[in-house]
This record gives structure tokens, sequence and C-alpha cells, in this order.
């Protein structure tokens, strides 16, 4: 029985690679260079100006500038700035919000006090933080991990709170009636029952931590005093007029976030093993 | 019919597990407006008896089971379980606690957990067992219920009659004194109603525990039961209690017999009585 289930999730993978979805993929993301790369070596259609994509450099131009760029070690310590502000940011707003999410959650006097003051601060974005962040750390690494924090820990707080508040009560009565304390409760309903909205938390709250982690970057100009982040790489390269190198960076940016949300499925996948036959 | 006739037709061999609700009122105060969902409500269920509750929707049968569970608290009157209180005077809910296991209406497994692990879980927490003795003793029962080959399956993987199956095996685990089933096979089509209801009378002819079953399908009732208690429209009382004097073990032959059709019509004149009332009354439903 757990062999053949076994063989049907391998098949499954298999069947990844192979079926039309991928190959439409693909074939959808070609087109899309095709037309890029025509579009820019003829800049107009039929007379008419081909809009955005006719005016920045084709891909050729792009992917030879990427293969020098590789080379270059400032690219990757853009990588490894960026990974590692957005890394922290993110680590430390599921560390506090998590905790801030259940407790308001299950304690009505501790949503009573925290919600209000947490629904007004939570419409300002966090790039509205920029400067009071500047005042209140020490340095700009530290102002953009906090602007970065920012980004994702509302995010997070708001679908903790939603996914505990919307467990089943009969979970909890059925639990209650097979004699669980309330600890028992709280280890073994409420948090396995909120891990698929910790999940869904997380991967939104990545997404916009990369938003925030990048835009940041270009505003504190990252450059003088803890250096780059593939934001700062960007906006060097629009300074230095290196159109070419700006898609690189975009692109970059991109796989980047791709790499990140690939990690946050992995590990919802392993830790739910119960939504895995979805 | 009095109220609190105790002519009882149990089988009473296990002795424990004897209810006894005695003038309950339970006044629901949702925003203000008082709600009277039981009005002076009394019962008396023998130990190991099969007692089958039927009623009009939103009459307050859930409420009695929840008030006898300890999850919601009694206004006024007395619910003792082997002649001691659970709830009464002085102490307006009762204290949840293993002796009373509920199955619910839409079903309760974990679906974090596996059916295993689910029926393993009230001995766990209630410390009697460890984690070992828990599983062994849960695969056991799953396999005596012929569960065995799912054991390590998730909720969501096997059918809802099968899911229906473990959670009564995971209640049974915790040796209950009263089973509290909460219209445990609604939305289930006939054919695996009819094996849920072979599934349980063979577990109860096995333990003999006293069972408090709420249901809308009256031959469900008097197939299961020995006795129906009819429940008035909101606010409830017991209006008729139905002796099932049927031999068990009882199978599907039972079904086209002649007595069953008569007790089936005597028990759906009386509901249907408070069905119209209940209707006529228009009132919303109480969760």
């Amino acid at each position: 029985m757990a062999q053949s289930s076994k063989n049907k999730k391998d098949g499954k993978l298999k069947s990844l690679f192979t079926d039309l979805t991928l190959r439409r993929g693909v074939f959808s993301i070609v087109i899309f260079l095709v037309l890029w790369e025509v579009g820019f070596r003829f800049h107009d259609w039929f007379g008419i100006m081909v809009p955005f994509i006719g005016k920045i450099d084709a891909p050729s131009l792009v992917a030879a500038r990427w293969s020098e760029v590789v080379f270059k070690p400032g690219y990757w310590e853009s990588w490894y700035l960026s990974f590692g502000r957005v890394f922290f940011g993110f680590m430390v707003a599921q560390l506090v919000g998590i905790p801030v999410g259940l407790l308001m959650a299950v304690n009505k006097y501790f949503r009573g006090m925290f919600f209000p003051p947490f629904e007004i601060l939570r419409p300002i974005p966090p790039l509205a933080w920029v400067p009071a962040s500047i005042i209140f750390w020490p340095t700009t690494e530290l102002s953009i991990m906090f602007v970065t924090f920012l980004g994702a820990f509302y995010t997070i707080v708001i679908n903790v709170l939603g996914g505990a508040r919307s467990i089943d009560v009969q979970y909890l009565r059925a639990a209650q009636s097979m004699g669980a304390t309330q600890w028992d409760l709280f280890r073994k309903i409420i948090l396995p029952g909120t891990l698929p909205s910790i999940f869904i938390g997380a991967a939104v709250g990545m997404g916009i931590t990369w938003e925030v982690v990048l835009a940041a970057e270009m505003i504190s100009g990252g450059g003088q005093q803890s250096g780059g982040g593939l934001g700062f790489f960007i906006w060097s390269s629009y300074m230095g007029g290196v159109m070419d190198q700006v898609i690189v960076g975009m692109i970059s940016i991109g796989l980047a976030g791709y790499i990140s949300s690939s990690l946050i499925r992995y590990v919802g996948y392993i830790s739910m093993p119960w939504k895995r036959m979805f | 019919m009095s109220a609190t006739a105790a002519a009882v037709t149990g089988n009473g061999a296990s002795g424990k597990g004897a209810i006894s609700i005695r003038n309950v009122t339970k006044i629901y105060d949702p925003g203000g407006a008082d709600v009277l969902a039981l009005d002076d409500c009394s019962l008396e269920i023998a130990s190991g008896e099969v007692c089958m509750i039927v009623g009009p929707s939103g009459c307050g049968k859930t409420t009695l089971l929840n008030a006898i569970a300890g999850f919601h608290s009694i206004t006024e009157g007395q619910i003792d379980l082997d002649g001691e209180m659970l709830c009464g005077p002085g102490k307006e809910l009762a204290t949840q606690g293993a002796d009373r296991v509920v199955v619910f209406q839409n079903g309760a497994l974990f679906p974090w957990k596996t059916l295993a692990e689910n029926v393993a879980y009230g001995p766990i927490v209630q410390g009697i067992m460890n984690k070992a003795e828990a599983r062994d003793k849960a695969e056991a029962l799953l396999a005596e219920a012929g569960l065995g080959g799912v054991a390590d399956k998730y909720p969501g993987e096997v059918s809802s009659g099968m899911a229906r199956r473990a959670e009564i095996v995971r209640a049974l685990i915790n040796d209950p004194k009263v089973l509290l089933l909460d219209e445990p096979y609604r939305a289930m089509d006939a054919l695996t109603k009819s094996i849920m209801h072979e599934s349980l009378l063979e577990v109860y002819d096995r333990t003999k525990v006293t069972i408090f079953f709420i249901t809308h399908d009256l031959e469900e009732a008097i197939f299961l039961g020995d006795r129906v208690v009819v429940m008035t429209t909101r606010p409830a009382r017991t209006k008729k209690i139905v002796d099932v004097k049927i031999d068990r073990p009882r199978d599907y032959r039972l079904l086209s017999s002649e007595e069953f059709r008569i007790l089936v019509q005597e028990t759906k004149e009386a509901v249907h009585e408070e069905a119209v009332k209940a209707f006529e009354a228009g009132e919303r439903e109480l969760a």
C-alpha cells in the first residue's frame, strides 16, 4: 500500500517534467524572449514604436552582460548581502510574529490590548519607516533589516491570528473531551492547526521582504557605509547607464525570490505530511 | 407519558454510565436576547442503555449533549453520572472528562494526525499510557474494527465511513462510561450508514457502553436504540419515550418487520407534531 502510493508520487514528479504544463511554460518563455529580441532589433514594427520592450536591451545583450558579471565578486556579494538581509529580517519576523499572532488568538486580554495599535501600524508601508529607522538604529545595515522585518511581520501576524482563530471548535472540544489540558490544546491542536496559515504567511511575507529590501537598499544608497545588495546593484547600474546590467539585476531578484519561496514550500512540505496528498 | 419515567429496557450489564438529568433548564444569552433552549427537562438513562434522542432541528438536543459533556453550562437543574453530580446547583458547568467522550456531527479526527495517532491521543494526554503503549493499543483497536490497513493514513486520505469508525475507536480507547454521539452519520449515504450501524452495534454488544445518540433519522433511532426519546420543539422537554422492545443482536431483517414499522410510525407522529410547531414558529436554528 505504502509502496504503491510512493510510486504514484514518483510518477507525479516525473510527469512534471514531461507533461504539457511544463512544455507550455518553456514555450511561452521562449516566445517572450524571441519577441523581445526581435522588438529590440527592429525598434519599430510596421511603423509603430514597440512600447517598453523595444527600448531596453535585448536578451542576447543581457545574457552577454550576465556572463561577464558572474565572474565579478561584486555581483555575488550583492546576492549574499540581500539574501542576508532578507533572511535576517524574515527570521526575526517569524520569531516575533508567530508568538504574537498565537497570543492574540488565544488570549482575549492580549488581543484587546495589542490588536488596535497593531491595526494602526499595519497600514503604514514599511518604506515610510525608512527615515525613522535610520534614526532608530546605529547602522544602515540594521535600518535596512528593520524595514525588512516590518515588511514580513504584519503579514505573518495576521495569518497566524486568522489561522489559529479559524480552527474548528470541534477539534478543541474533541481534545478536551479526551482529557486534554490547556497546554495540550495549545501544543497539539492550535499549533498544528495553525501550521498551514503559518506557511501561507511565510510565503506572502517572503515576497514582501524581497520587495522591501530592494527598495530599502536603493533608498539608503547602500554603497557608502555597508555596501551593496541587489537593490544597490540595480541602482548603481542605472546611474552608470548600464541598462543591460539593470536587467541582469532584475532577473537575479526574480530568481532569488523564486529560490526563497521554493525553500518555504519545501519546509512546508516536510513539516505538514497530512497536506501531501493534495 | 411522564418525563421522569424511568422505565428502562437497557441491558444495564456494565453497571456504569447511568445518567440522571433532572429538571434541567438552559437559557442562552446571545446578545442580550434570552433564549430558552431547555425547559425543565428530565430524563433517566440507565447504564448500558442506548438512548436515542430525536426532535425538530434546533430544539435543544445538542444543548443537552453539550451540558453533559461540559461544553456548555446549565441554568437550573442537575445532571448526575453514576450518582455523582456533573453539574447542578453551585456548579453550572460540568468538568470535561474522558468518561464522556463525544463523537461529532461533522467528524473531528485531527487532520494532522494519522488514524493511529488520533486514536492514541486520549491515553497520551491523560498520561495513562506512554507513546509506544498507546500506539500499540491504538493499532490493535483499529485492527479489531477492520481499520488495520489504514492506521497510518491521515483522515483526509480515507473515506468518511472509515473516518467515522476510527472516531468511535478513538472514543472507545478511553474506556468511557458514556459515548455521546451528535448525529454522527448525518450526510452519509444509506449504504454507508447501514455499515456504520452494524459496526456500532457490534461495538455496543462488546462493550455495553451507555450511548447517548442524537439523530434525525427515525429508522436509525429505532434500529439502534433501547429507547427513543422524542423532544418537543424549543424549549426542549421530553415529549414521548418510545420503548424499543426488540431483542439484540439486531440485523437488517428487522427493518422490514411489522413491529419495526409500527414503532417508526409511532415515533414519526410524535416528531411530526413538534416539527410542525417548530416550522410555524419559524425560528432560526440554534447551533
